[in-house]
């Protein structure tokens, strides 16, 4: 009998899992991406790595130029990803009002990052409603060696970090915790939140990064590691729905062992989906589709007969004379996905272009910079060679001219490092393009499963009618026909519920997909305001500071100038 | 003197009225590529603006080229020992760069200051090389200059005289005394090592100035290809969202435009007179070297007619035949130690008051040079500041509908 497969396990057993994009590559049944590929991540690597070059600018600026205002008493750490732990919440419009002020921005740039809601964790956008919060920390990595049978004489390690959350929100019992968890369980977490969130635009995870990691020093490796869990929890913590889930509660409250079942890796569940097999081809009655199982994609489950006839049917839809016969036909999604398409396009443009500039800035400043230390050796130069008058006021000119080129210098280091965090939205949301295709992907699967299932219904359905018309013309009727037809109706009758069981599913991912959509549309629209504004005011703000430091040595030097101008 | 209006382009005020005081103000324009292929050159009109008696005057205008600037200056160099020649923009090395728009313009700015520099120096101006520079007809001054191409230019006396500097130098040498002779009063060795000290640090400076030049333009060109990025980010999103970006992709571009134009002007107005002021420093260094020939040669002849003198002497004692020969041989010697001295007196002198005018200029010249730098830079950024700011009030609107 063909079918899918019934299982009786109980909870113990594992249930289908959905399998990470990088898994599925013995098993591709459509073109997608591998993450650690995706010049989304390569261009946020890279840029990243941009903003961590020596550009951290030294805090002592702030006492020695003379241009800042005393009321400037903002503490800079701008590239420290962990800037605003403790920010308390603050209405995201009231600081920018304040950018009204003429005339000057230079002060207003200090405060531009108050109002940016991305900066506080659990925050978003829109539903603000009851100034719930959900601030996540990780830190602390430390080193646990395996004791159980490791090949490796006391080879066996692993890092354990210490997540702690402070938050108001009910569901949580408590306002301040903290549990200790490895990089398999953020892996479990996600595989979780990916299966139960279908759909949704989950965050996608920090990489396992296998190669890289040999290559790097592991305090560096484990602390970039430390970051990326941070912020990929803050992610999670932001999504509306997801924040509100069970898996990320459990991940974040529930100390010791974390309460999710494990992924299993690729080997073994095929191996499952082989000793399955036979049994299913053979027609084992018993070998019937589980509902449970409906609503999860076949890739990466273990019954391999399914995977099977989803890929035949994934291929009859794309070069079968006939049409499947359900389709897509959300006009509107189509429309929508190819201007996402578009817009990733376009994001991933303006992002390389954006690194460009950053280095253009940053070389300006480091050849501003050079060339006031070269005058200030000449001035030192001169004034120690000096045997007359004019040299040493050529002397003081230079000074000037020197003091100024250098402090031009380290406000380009400045604006290039306000830059960099600006313009990081854009990364931000080139990543979550990869989010948005899993997605879309977890669609284009749930309809494959009720395509599949529909044609299975409509194959069965020929099958008794054909075994009828035969055994309609046997007088008496045909014993072991009926019996086959009866065998069949039963199998009908489970598959008809299967394929309403994958309708409705498809009808819900399809809805989380609309209003995952919306949300993103109305997000990204605050956010890129957001970005733009304190990208202008950044430049704007330097760009004054830059001109009036000038104009003084201008001033100084006026008596030079030719009486023409 | 208007010596505060001195400038670059040195004493160019025109005269109050014809009579008046004498000058002599020259421009340097229109470059003009001619020939073809290889032996393609750029030509220049020079114009001549005097009242002077020896020129035709008021105005006269000729054609030279940039070996014809270079045949100017050698002769000089010659001629006016002591004196800080100014100094000659450089051969262009590389091929493809010489006929670009933005190195022509440099050359001719730097040809330009040159004939500027000497007409208004008091002893330059009165040279006949200049006045024939600025006078004579096309084929005259070709004329000329081929004259200095020939190899063995010298005069038989110079001839004889790079003859005994080799016998001189071997000589020593073989005598074990390897260091030519050099003066070492202590001023003058500060001054050398001065000198010395100064194109280094120039140099870097104007390294890093040349380099800033670069920087503005690469900002210039990623700031360009920003803007037009964003815009296309901007046609994906809709209303006002969409508007923004645009906006923004407009402004990052008109900036770029800003950017360029002050990389040009940073590169005519700061890096170029920087790099004329090492050149200049070498300048120095050139007459530096011929001040130590000339005391060489002072010293060496003192020492041979000290050597004649004394056997004139032997010769005067013994009676013998060859006196009268000696004598004259003493008294010739006698008299070219003496040009010497007065030669390597002349440049000493000469020398000390060049290096005042020098420093003078020099403070002038830097001091503007530094002025144009600020304004430009204070001009950038104020414009940078506007188009920025300009772009917030219409950010505030999209947020708020």
């Amino acid at each position: 009998m063909m079918g899918y497969d019934h299982e009786q396990e109980a909870k113990e057993e594992e249930s289908h899992l959905y399998a990470s994009p990088e898994e599925m590559e013995t098993l591709v049944l459509e073109d997608h991406p591998s993450s650690t590929d995706h010049p989304a991540n390569l261009a946020a690597s890279s840029f990243s790595a941009l903003s961590r070059h020596p550009l951290s600018p030294p805090p002592e600026i702030f006492t020695t130029t003379d241009s800042v205002d005393k009321s400037d008493a903002y503490s800079f750490a701008p590239l420290s990803p962990s800037l605003s732990h403790h920010r308390e919440q603050r209405s995201p419009n009231s600081s920018f009002n304040s950018f009204l002020e003429p005339p000057s921005y230079a002060d207003a740039m200090f405060r531009s990052f108050d109002g940016e809601p991305s900066e506080v964790d659990g925050h978003d956008h829109s539903e603000l409603s009851n100034s719930e919060y959900i601030h996540i920390s990780v830190s602390d990595p430390h080193k646990v060696v395996e004791t159980s049978n490791s090949l490796v004489p006391g080879g066996s390690y692993y890092y354990t970090y210490l997540i702690t959350t402070r938050t108001n929100v009910a569901e949580f019992e408590g306002t301040d915790f903290g549990v200790r968890r490895r990089f398999s369980d953020v892996v479990t977490l996600a595989d979780r939140l990916a299966e139960a969130y279908r759909g949704f635009f989950i965050p996608l995870r920090p990489d396992k990064n296998v190669v890289e990691s040999q290559m790097m020093q592991k305090n560096e490796f484990v602390e970039q590691r430390r970051v990326a869990i941070e912020k990929y929890m803050r992610k999670l913590a932001n999504h509306p729905t997801i924040r509100k889930s069970d898996e990320l509660r459990m991940f974040l409250q529930v100390e010791g062992k974390l309460p999710l079942l494990k992924s299993m890796d690729m080997a073994s569940r095929m191996l499952d989906g082989a000793v399955k097999l036979p049994k299913q081809l053979m027609g084992d009655p018993a070998a019937v589709v589980l509902l449970d199982e409906v609503v999860q994609p076949a890739k990466g489950g273990r019954d391999l007969l399914r995977i099977f006839k989803e890929l035949k049917q994934s291929v009859s839809n794309d070069w079968g004379s006939s049409k499947p016969l359900i389709v897509e036909e959300d006009r509107e999604f189509m429309e929508r996905k190819e201007k996402l398409q578009d817009l990733e396009q376009q994001l991933s443009n303006v992002s390389q272009q954006a690194e460009s500039l950053v280095k253009a800035q940053q070389n300006m400043g480091e050849t501003m910079g050079e060339l006031g230390l070269a005058f200030v050796k000449l001035t030192k130069f001169e004034t120690d060679e000096a045997v007359y008058e004019c040299q040493r006021a050529r002397a003081l000119d230079m000074k000037n001219v020197a003091t100024v080129a250098v402090k031009a210098s380290r406000l380009y280091r400045e604006l290039n490092a306000q830059t960099v965090k600006h313009l990081d939205k854009l990364h931000d949301y080139l990543g979550m393009m990869l989010a948005i295709d899993n997605a879309f992907a977890d669609r284009s699967s749930a309809l494959l499963t009720v395509q599949t299932l529909v044609s299975e219904l409509s194959s069965l359905q020929s099958r008794i009618e054909k075994l009828e018309v035969a055994s309609s013309k046997i007088f008496g009727g045909d014993r072991s026909r009926m019996r086959k037809i009866e065998e069949l109706n039963k199998t009908l009758k489970v598959t008809e519920d299967a394929k309403c069981c994958a309708v409705r599913e498809y009808e819900r991912i399809k809805e989380n997909n609309r209003s995952e959509l919306d949300r993103l549309d109305k997000e990204r629209h605050t956010d890129f305001l957001n970005m733009l504004k304190g990208f202008v005011v950044n430049q704007a703000g330097y760009a004054e500071k830059m001109a009036t430091v000038w104009k003084k040595v201008a001033e100084e030097t006026s008596c030079y100038a030719r009486g023409l101008s | 003197m208007q010596q505060n209006q001195q400038s670059l382009s040195g004493l160019s005020q025109s005269p109050r009225s014809p009579q008046s005081e004498p000058f002599l103000s020259v421009s340097v324009i229109d470059p003009v590529k001619l020939g073809n292929g290889v032996q393609a050159y750029i030509s220049y009109r020079v114009i001549t603006k005097t009242n002077l008696p020896d020129y035709q005057g008021p105005e006269k205008i000729v054609i030279r080229r940039y070996s014809d600037f270079v045949w100017l200056r050698d002769r000089l160099f010659e001629m006016y020992k002591g004196i800080f020649i100014p100094p000659l923009p450089e051969k262009s090395a590389v091929e493809k760069f010489r006929f670009s728009a933005e190195f022509i313009e440099m050359r001719r700015q730097a040809l330009d200051i040159f004939v500027n520099r000497v007409a208004s120096h008091h002893e330059l101006r009165q040279s006949d090389d200049l006045r024939l520079f600025l006078q004579a007809d096309e084929e005259t001054m070709e004329r000329a200059r081929a004259q200095e191409m020939v190899i063995f230019k010298k005069k038989p006396a110079d001839l004889m005289q790079i003859f005994k500097d080799m016998q001189a130098k071997v000589s020593d040498v073989v005598l074990g005394k390897e260091k030519p002779v050099e003066e070492s009063t202590p001023e003058y060795e500060k001054m050398k090592h001065y000198i010395f000290e100064l194109e280094d640090h120039l140099s870097e400076a104007q390294k890093h100035a040349f380099r800033l030049v670069k920087r503005h333009r690469e900002l210039g060109q990623s700031l360009s290809d920003f803007g037009k990025a964003v815009k296309l980010l901007g046609a994906c999103e809709e209303d006002a969202l969409g508007k923004a970006f645009s906006e923004l992709g407009g402004r990052s571009e008109a900036l770029s435009t800003k950017l360029q134009i002050e990389a040009h002007h940073l590169l005519m107005n700061f890096e170029e007179p920087l790099k004329d002021y090492v050149r200049a420093v070498q300048s120095i260094k050139a007459t530096i070297a011929e001040r130590a020939n000339a005391f060489r040669q002072h010293c060496e002849l003192a020492e041979t007619v000290k050597l004649k003198e004394i056997n004139l002497d032997k010769l005067m004692l013994t009676r013998s035949e060859r006196v009268g020969e000696a004598e004259i041989e003493y008294r010739e010697l006698k008299a070219e130690s003496e040009e010497a001295t007065k030669r390597f007196e002349t440049i000493t002198r000469l020398m000390n008051d060049e290096m005042a005018r020098f420093q003078e200029q020099k403070t002038l010249d830097m001091g503007l040079a530094f002025h144009e730098f600020a304004k430009g830079q204070a001009h950038l950024a104020n414009d940078i500041a506007d188009a920025w700011r300009s772009l917030i009030p219409k950010l505030e609107a999209c947020s708020s509908s």
